[in-house]
């Protein structure tokens, strides 16, 4: 239970995370200039935004997750299982970002979440 | 993109470079944190206790400089080639982290399991291999 927990962790504030700082950064504009100071003044920019420290304390907050239930899991069953993260990230671009999914992608992410049950099953 | 030896060459580098990190990066990470122990407790000062042993830990520092090495060497990557002809690699890598898993750190993995390793690794082929941009640029 503590195990689905964590992951479950892993994958949902793995992926809000990333959602958050696609939305910082897609406020912030497409980066044209790749200069050193050009970049610095897009991640001062960038570090406004409330969204960017939302997504970045979500990010944070996964990696601790993966931390801790690696600390009581095998990796060749915590890492396949983190490919749930396209699931939700198919999940999250549809709802939140308004990204066109199609029905090719969704296909993949059902045999992803398939593969999943199936590593689930096998643990026991 | 041009189709030259060099380029060829250079992406397969990276490719290369991004299918072995990023497994071990996470090999090393697990075998860093059953050296700190299981995450038994949400006490603070017992978390606090066990954070400290993490950030001691040369084996997870190993892993995040593996996943930093794999990061600029994605984000290289991404800079002349396409997401969609890169993002099928990592379905490479989780195949990856399960043969370390099994090798190197001596985990057991079950017939069921293999097969559910590789069905995920071919869902994530099929995500990868869909168009990376679907919202109209304006």
């Amino acid at each position: 239970m503590r195990e689905a927990l964590l992951l479950f962790l892993v994958v949902a504030s793995g992926t809000g995370g990333e959602i958050c700082v696609t939305r910082a950064m897609k406020h912030v504009g497409e980066v044209k200039d790749f200069r050193p100071l050009a970049v610095v003044q897009v991640i001062l920019r960038a570090m406004k935004l409330p969204w960017m420290w939302i997504g970045i304390s979500l990010m944070a907050l996964a990696f601790f997750s993966l931390l801790a239930v690696l600390s009581i899991e095998n990796v060749s069953f915590v890492v396949p299982v983190t490919a749930l993260n396209y699931a939700a990230g198919a999940l999250g671009g549809k709802f939140f970002l308004g990204e066109r999914v199609t029905p090719r992608r969704w296909a993949g992410v059902l045999i992803v979440c398939i593969g999943v049950t199936l590593v689930w099953l096998g643990k026991r | 993109m041009t189709s030259s030896a060099g380029l060829h060459f250079k992406t397969y580098c990276m490719l290369l470079i991004m299918i072995v990190f990023a497994p071990l990066g996470n090999v090393m990470l697990g075998k860093g944190m059953k050296n700190v122990g299981a995450v038994a407790t949400w006490a603070p000062s017992e978390l606090l206790h066990i954070v400290t042993r993490v950030f001691m830990s040369g084996y997870i520092w190993l892993g995040v400089a593996s996943l930093l090495t794999f990061f600029v060497a994605y984000m290289l990557i991404l800079s002349w080639a396409d997401f969609s002809y890169v993002q099928p690699a990592s379905s490479v890598a989780l195949l990856v982290v399960a043969l370390l898993g099994y090798f190197y750190l001596g985990e057991r993995i079950s017939p069921l399991h293999w097969a559910g390793i590789v069905v995920i690794c071919l869902g994530v082929f099929v995500v990868g291999n869909t168009p990376p941009r679907t919202t109209e640029v304006r």
